[in-house]
Formats: C-alpha cells, structure tokens, sequence
C-alpha cells in the first residue's frame, strides 16, 4: 500500500459535484496545466507554484502539498453516495496527468477501496503515461477543444496533435469509458463547422458513444482580479440556450453520438 | 426557555382519526355501535356517570354531523333546481345526492368516499380548533373506492384527478384563530393538514399505489401550501415515486417532505407500539410520527429553547435578576469543562421538569373541562373504554414536546471547551462579560431592558426602595455605557477564535460526536416523565418557525450567535456554519441519535434550482436523500432558492456561507461571487438551469 504515501500537489478538494461524470462525486483539483485557455476557469490551477490569490479582499493560499492517504480520507466520507449514485472520484485540474504519480496512485487508491473513477483531463502529455493510469480508470472526460492546431496553440498556447494522437490510442486500448468534451467558447470555436468537425472526429474513435458540449462561462472571472491577472475575454458573453441546442442538432447530424448539453 | 402556548388556547388536535371506519360505515355505523355499547353500560358500573355521558355525547354529536351534511345536500339540490348549465347541473345534482349519503352512510363511490373525507376533516377542526389534523394515508385507505370505480368502469383516472385536486383546494380553505406568540411560532398560517403517501403495510411490503402519484400530481396542479405533502420512504420506494417527488420538490414549493422507515419504524416500537402499528405510521404536522386512530400524541407540546439554560448557568441560577433556575457555581471558579457541562445538564433537567408540569397541567385542564367525543370516536379505543381521548381513551398516549437549539449548544458548548478549558485562550469571566455585552456589537432594546431589569432587582434585593425615576436612571445609565476600544478588540478577537473552532455539520466526527451528546441533553431526560393519560413523554428536535421568536429572546451564545438572533432550524447546522456541502452537512446531521427523538426531528437543506436541473439532476437528489436516510437520518426537507433568497445571500452573506451554486463542470460559493456575477446567476435562476 506503498501507493497511499505518494505526496502531490492539489488547490481544492470539492464534494457534492455533480455536474461531472456519473452520479454524485468529489473532485480533487490537482495543480499544475501545461495549457494556458484564455477562458479558463481555474486559472489558479494553471502555475504548478503555490501562489496567493486576493478573495472578497482577503489573501488565501492556493496549493498545499498531500499525501493520497490525505486525500482519500476525505474522499472516502461520502461513499454512501457513490453508492446510491454511481458516483466516485474524480479527478480534474489543471492537466492531472501533470503529476502523472500522484495522478496514478490516488485512482489506483479509490480502486483498491471499491470506488469508482473518473478523470477531467486534455490527454497533454505522453501515452506513456497515460497508459500507467488506465488500468485504475473506469471514465476518462477528454476535452477536445479545437480540430485546428494553428487556432489551438493560439487560444490555448499548445497545439493539438498530440491530444488528438493520444484520444486514438486510449480509445483504442478500450481500457476506459470515453467520453469527449467540448468547452464551447464564443470567438473559439462555436461555429456549427467547428463543432462538426470535432464531432465527426470523435465519432470515429472506436467506443465513443457520447460528446458533452459546456457552454462558456464567466464564473472564473473574478479569480483573474485576484491573482492580478488580466482577463481576455471580458467582452465575450456566454452562449445562448438557442445556440447551444442548434449545436447540439449539428452533431447529432454529423454523428452517431449521444449528445448532452452541459455536464 | 419554554411555551407550552401551543395547547393553551385551542384543542390539542395534532391526531389522525380512522378515515376508512368512516368510509367503511358511516356515522350511523358508528351511532349503532356506541348505542350498543350504551346498552351494555349498568346503572350499578362504577363508571357507568363518565361512560354513559361519554357515549351519548358520541351519539348526539355524530347525529349533528349527519344533519350538516344534509344541510349542504338541501342547498345543492336547491342549486340544482336553478342552474342553467347541463353540466353544472348534473354536478350540482350528484353532490347534493352524495351529501345525502355520506358521511352518515358507508360510501359507495370514490367521489361519495371523497365527499366523506371532507366532511370528516373539516369537523374535526371546527369541534376544536386544534390544528395539524393530520390525513394521514390518504393514498391507501382510498384506494380501495377508487380501485372498484375504476374496476367498474364508472371513473376515469383524470376525474379522479379532478376530485383530488378539489380536496387540495378545499385543504386550503380553512384557517384558524391563534393568539399572537403562537402565530409567530407557527408563521404563515399554516394548519400543517399532514398526507402521506407510499411506504409499507403491516405486514411490510411497500403499497405505493395509483393514488400515491396522484397526490404528488395534486400538489403540482394546485401550487398551494397545504396539504403538507409527505412521503415515506424506505429501500422498497420505487424509483419512480422519489424521481416524481424531486420533481415537486424542484419547482421550489417546499413539498414533499421525505420520511425514513427505518428509522422511524423501530423508533416507535421502542416506545411500545407493535411492529404491525409501527410499519402503519403516519406523519402529524410538521415531523411526528405515530399510528392513526390509535394515538392521542400530543405531538408539538412545546417548544423548548436549549440556549436559554446555558444563559442561567452563566448567571448561577439567575436570569435577569430573578432567581429562576437551580443554583450552580459562578462559572467564574469553574475549573473543568465537565464541571461546566453538569451545569449546564442541571439546569437542562430542571427546566424539563418545569415544562413536563406545565404540559401536565394543561393536559388535566383539556381532560376535565374539554373532552372531545367526535374526535374520540374515530381512535381506539376511546368507544370501547367509555373515555374521550383527552380522558386517555387511546390505545398509545404521548406528549411530545420538542428541542431546538441543537447546533447552538453543540458549537457553543464546544466552543466553551476548546478555547477555555483545552487551550485556555479566554477566561471565563472575559466570555461572559463578552456575551453580555453581545460581543461589543451593540445593545438592542431588549438587552437593555434586560440588564435594568437585572440591576432593578439586584437593588431590590438588597432593599433598596427604586421608583420609576430610578428606572429611568439606570436605563440611561446602561445607554450611555461606552465599552472601551480595548474591550471592543478584544471581543471581535475572542469572536474570531469561536469563528476558527469547528462547527457542527462539516464531517467532523469529534465534534459531531460532541453534538449527539448535547442532543442528548434534552432527548434522555425527557423519555422518563409520564403523562396524565398513562403515556409518556417523547422528544423531538424541530422548532416549526419558533427558532426565529424564541431567539429574539435571547442572548448573545459562545457559539458566537449576536443576541436575539433566530436560534438554529431544527437539527439542521447552524445558518452559514456548514461550509463543505450539502453531503458532508448530511453526514453530520446523521450522526445524532434520530431513533431516541421520536417525536420527529427536521433537517432542512437549501438548493439552488441548478442542483436539481435535467433528469440526472433529479437522479442525483434521490441518491442525495437515499444516502442520507442509509446513514439513519430521519427526516428531511428542502428548500429550493428563489429569487428572493438570492437577494437576501447578496445583502447577508455571512448567512449563505453554504449556498452553492452549480454549472456545468463548475460549483462556486455564491457569497464568494463579485456583485456582477451574482446578479448574472440572480437573473438566470427563474429560469432553471440545464
Ligand atoms: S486546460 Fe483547463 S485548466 Fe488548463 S488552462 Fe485550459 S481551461 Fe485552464
């Protein structure tokens, strides 16, 4: 049981999520994005550094170090609704595959102890490492942000081929349930071609039966104050439900995938 | 500390009668049985006086229902002579034949059978004026009538829709009269009519039927407060009841409440009810569960504030100069925790003994000078022993009186240790003066007076003559004390430390260990007392809406509540002190002791509409109440948040600490929010996220 005294680095441990995978879950936030989105919601998590953000006037710390035996005891608390739910862990950031060790033994930690998991995660970085967790991993959320790389290195400071080499080759490996995701962001990439695009690719990896589309949001906006950063898309407001749900017809016209607006 | 004012100027009400004995045979049923009783009555029995008065008076009062009823009947007949409308006629016409029937006869139809319920529901309130006449298990004892009419083709499932509807409407039209603490202690007029629906038989096989999923239907077609919609469930609900009732819930009108077999089963058993009784319970009013047409409960019989004996143990024994609870050490020289906590227990189990007096008392006075005998004849066995139920004529008698403060005490007396005795940060003498003072943010009126009143007797005791001059004096005296700036950091200092201890209902098991034992406090010594009518006494954890009156009479609490603030709701943390979510509040909550507090206690969750939003939303929220009811919770409600609540979060954060709001892929704390956000998320929650 070596694997519960892997130290990591997390922000925030949130329980009662339920908007995120199967059924009520607890999200641990682990610190540290190799992407730089401009709408991105948890800018906190970006910089892999503790780092102290202003909120409502007051400085807080973000980031603390812990073990997965730490973490877990929290997680553990609320089992009786994983079980009535089919919920578990989850675990989000950031990029989680950034702390690919810590990542690793606090699924592998859930597993051991009956409890489901799940994983909010770009795919950025190397298959390697991505093929050490899956063993411990029952749903892999993929964010699939932009099928053009010129235009995803531009809004998010990377370009795609990588993510996209690495959504083939998990979906491929059929170890894991996976399901894409689409951060649907006014300016980036809420054309109904663009969103088409990403349908078509994602409807033919082997095993994908389902596409989420999340509507941008501003609910982040206020963190950016706080870490005396700017924010870039002040001006840009979120989507309509109309435009969503023409979205969503789009790629239920280009695909075979069951489509859900939101989490 | 304590009202027993609820009794005190009506009927006790608070019962559900045998609806289906009247369904089944009418009053004149019931008149022949009492006449057959009276003519088995001896002139030479030792209670022949009570028994054969007790009959009769069933007798005339069961023959004066039968000539109302006929009343309505005349008028609907005469109605139907005038009307124009085909329709309307025909309606009019069957009334006025169903009046003629029902309630003196057996029904014969689901709608004579709907007829006849009414009746009985609305007599049973105008005999007494008591409130929380409970219907019970409407779904089951009707089903039989409207399965027949189904079976035979004469109603359709929409006109018994219609008729449903109609009660529900009807359920609303009555009101009472209530003295004015009263109305405050039971705010928004309500008559707390309690229906349940679903649940298991005697023998424990679920009965959730047609009509349970009608009733929830009702509630959402007429929008109305009442009735107070319950459900019951266990591991045998289906599914499709709980999603239908999320359903309700999610529209935000605070209905249904969620009840929990298991717990509640084998609570009431351990107060001497048989399994088959208690796998037939029913709720009363708010949260009280009992046996219907078998329990004179006297469920609500006070409200009792926990906070108020911890300010006499800070005065030894004194409150507001009088001399009025039992004498304990100036806390000053207390020199451990326990020696603290004792104090606390003896005023606790003095105070209980003032109210079950109190409570005793007023029961005699219903027994001797307002026996009920309509009321009585629809519970056992009130007819069989010749007594009324307030004469102790049922088969199971309570007096049910309940607790609220939980969470203050738990957090305040926690608070007690931690900072004084365990890391002895703050003397005790700098805690009372802190409390007094009410933390230094102001003296309202009420404290004022308060402390006059303490100084006036004070002066009194030592013989000093005072006159109104000197009233006046020491008022102005009070208003014109000034706390100094060094007492003011110190209070906002000690108010910081009591903000950093743990609080009831974040998931920690120490202090919420420490909660049952505070819990305790009042539920253990209570379940000793008996009643007049041979019963015992019962605790419940709920305040109705007394926590808000009953804490504007008090003072500032170690927890770090201000003076005449509202008092905790029911076993729910205290406003804004639960900061980890609805689970981890749920877990705490869970680990008090619901079975020994059978007189019900009341969990109270707010949700934001996004909690709830799309199918999985609702999926989710039954899984939420499933999880907590696993863990051996017993009751619990929610409020949906509105618009309103909103604007009040925005204007009160430190009250909405909790309140989470939830996005897809995202949750935030409302209060943590900038102003512009909040207004974005104010603006979009009428429309109920996806
Ligand atoms: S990948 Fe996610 S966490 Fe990283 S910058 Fe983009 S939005 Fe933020």
């Amino acid at each position: 049981m070596e694997y519960l005294e892997t130290k990591g680095r997390i922000f925030d441990i949130q329980r009662y999520s339920i908007h995120d995978g199967t059924g009520i879950r607890t999200i641990v936030f682990l610190k540290g994005c190799v992407l730089r989105c401009r709408w991105c919601c948890n800018p906190e998590s970006q910089e892999y550094a503790i780092q102290t953000m202003m909120v409502q006037g007051k400085p807080k710390i973000i980031g603390r170090d812990v073990t997965v035996r730490e973490v877990m005891e929290t997680v553990e608390k609320d089992r009786p609704y994983y079980r009535r739910s089919g919920g578990g862990l989850t675990l989000s950031g950031g990029e989680s595959l950034c702390q690919p060790l810590f990542a690793r033994d606090l699924l592998h930690a859930a597993k051991a102890i009956g409890i489901p998991t799940a994983l909010e995660s770009m795919a950025c970085a190397k298959y390697e490492v991505i093929e050490s967790i899956l063993p411990y991993l029952d749903q892999y959320l993929m964010d699939i942000k932009h099928m053009n790389p010129q235009k995803h290195k531009e809004f998010t400071g990377r370009s795609n081929e990588l993510m996209l080499e690495n959504a083939r080759k998990v979906a491929a490996s059929g170890m894991t349930e996976l399901i894409i995701r689409v951060p649907v962001i006014p300016t980036f990439n809420d054309t109904p071609e663009e969103i088409r695009d990403i349908a078509r690719f994602a409807d033919k990896l082997p095993g994908v039966r389902r596409i989420h589309l999340l509507p941008y949001h501003r609910l982040g906006q206020d963190k950016y104050d706080g870490l005396g950063r700017e924010y870039l898309m002040k001006d840009i407001l979120p989507p309509a439900n109309e435009h969503m749900d023409m979205l969503k017809r789009v790629v239920q016209e280009n695909s075979k995938l069951i489509c859900q607006i939101g989490g | 500390m304590f009202t027993p004012g609820n009794y005190f100027y009506n009927g006790v009400g608070h019962v559900t009668v045998k609806y289906e004995k009247v369904l089944e045979i009418g009053y004149r049923g019931i008149i022949n049985e009492a006449k057959e009783l009276l003519n088995q009555c001896n002139f030479g029995d030792g209670d022949y006086a009570t028994r054969s008065r007790f009959l009769q008076a069933v007798i005339i009062s069961c023959e004066a229902v039968i000539r109302y009823a006929n009343r309505y009947a005349l008028l609907a007949a005469q109605m139907a002579q005038k009307e124009k409308d085909p329709v309307r006629k025909a309606e009019l016409a069957q009334i006025a034949k169903n009046c003629s029937r029902v309630p003196e006869n057996g029904a014969a139809s689901f709608w004579e059978a709907c007829q006849s319920f009414w009746f009985v529901q609305q007599l049973l309130q105008i005999e007494s004026s008591g409130h929380s006449i409970s219907p019970g298990r409407f779904d089951q004892y009707m089903y039989p009538y409207y399965k027949a009419d189904l079976d035979k083709g004469v109603i359709t499932r929409s006109d018994a829709q219609e008729l449903i509807d109609c009660i529900w409407v009807k359920l609303n039209d009555l009101n009472k009269c209530r003295d004015a603490a009263s109305a405050e202690g039971f705010a928004g007029y309500s008559l707390f009519q309690n229906l349940i629906v679903g649940g298991q038989n005697k023998e424990g096989l679920d009965v959730t039927n047609d009509l349970s999923f009608m009733c929830i239907s009702a509630s959402a077609h007429v929008f109305l407060p009442q009735p107070s919609l319950s459900i019951r469930v266990w591991n045998g609900s289906p599914q499709s009841l709980l999603l239908k009732a999320a359903a309700l819930t999610r529209t935000g009108i605070g209905l249904p409440a969620y009840y929990n077999d298991e717990v509640i089963i084998p609570s009431l058993m351990s107060r001497g009810l048989t399994l088959q009784d208690a796998r037939e319970y029913n709720i009363i009013g708010c949260v009280e569960p009992q046996k219907a047409g078998k329990t004179e409960g006297w469920h609500d019989a006070a409200f009792y504030n926990m906070c108020r004996p911890l300010e006499v143990v800070f005065e030894s024994g004194y409150d507001k100069g009088e001399f009025i609870g039992v004498a304990t050490k100036p806390v000053e020289e207390m020199t451990s925790f326990e020696e603290f906590y004792d104090a606390y227990k003896a005023q606790m189990n003095y105070f209980i003994s003032l109210l079950v007096n109190a409570d005793n008392s007023i029961d005699v006075a219903h027994a001797t000078l307002c026996p009920l005998p309509f009321e009585s004849c629809m519970v056992d066995d009130c007819m069989k022993r010749g007594k009324s139920l307030q004469e102790g004529g049922a088969v199971y008698n309570f007096t049910g009186p309940q607790g609220f403060g939980v969470a203050n005490m738990a957090d305040a007396l926690y608070a007690v240790k931690t900072l004084v005795f365990d890391e002895k940060k703050v003397t005790m003498a700098e805690l009372k003066r802190a409390l007094k003072l009410n933390f230094g943010k102001g003296l309202d009126d009420v404290s004022v007076g308060d402390m006059a009143m303490g100084i006036i007797r004070g002066m009194q005791a030592q013989g000093v003559a005072v006159g109104s001059g000197d009233v006046a004096k020491v008022v102005a005296q009070i208003r014109s004390m000034d706390i100094s700036d060094a007492d003011k950091k110190r209070f906002a200092e000690i108010l910081e430390m009591i903000d950093q201890v743990p609080k009831f209902g974040n998931d920690d098991e120490v202090v919420d260990a420490f909660a049952r034992d505070v819990a305790y406090t009042y539920t253990k010594p209570l379940q000793y007392y008996k009643n007049p009518r041979g019963g015992m006494f019962q605790a419940g954890l709920y305040p109705v809406s007394a926590n808000v009156p009953l804490g504007a009479q008090t003072g500032a609490t170690p927890d770090g509540r201000l003076a005449h603030t509202p008092v905790a709701d029911g076993v729910s943390p205290s406003a804004g002190k639960d900061v980890h979510g609805p689970t981890a509040a749920a877990n705490s909550v869970a680990r008090l002791d619901h079975g020994i507090a059978s007189n019900g206690t009341l969990f109270n969750q707010k949700f934001h509409p996004t909690a709830l939003s799309g199918e999985k939303g609702l999926d989710n929220f039954v899984a939420l109440i499933r999880s907590y009811f696993d863990q051996k919770g017993s009751h619990m409600q929610f409020n949906v948040v509105s618009r309103e609540t909103l604007l009040d979060a925005q204007a009160h954060p430190e009250n909405y600490k909790h309140l989470v709001v939830r996005v897809a892929g995202y949750s935030a704390l409302f209060t943590t929010l900038s102003k512009s956000l909040q207004d974005d998320i104010i603006r979009r929650t009428e429309q109920g996220w996806k």
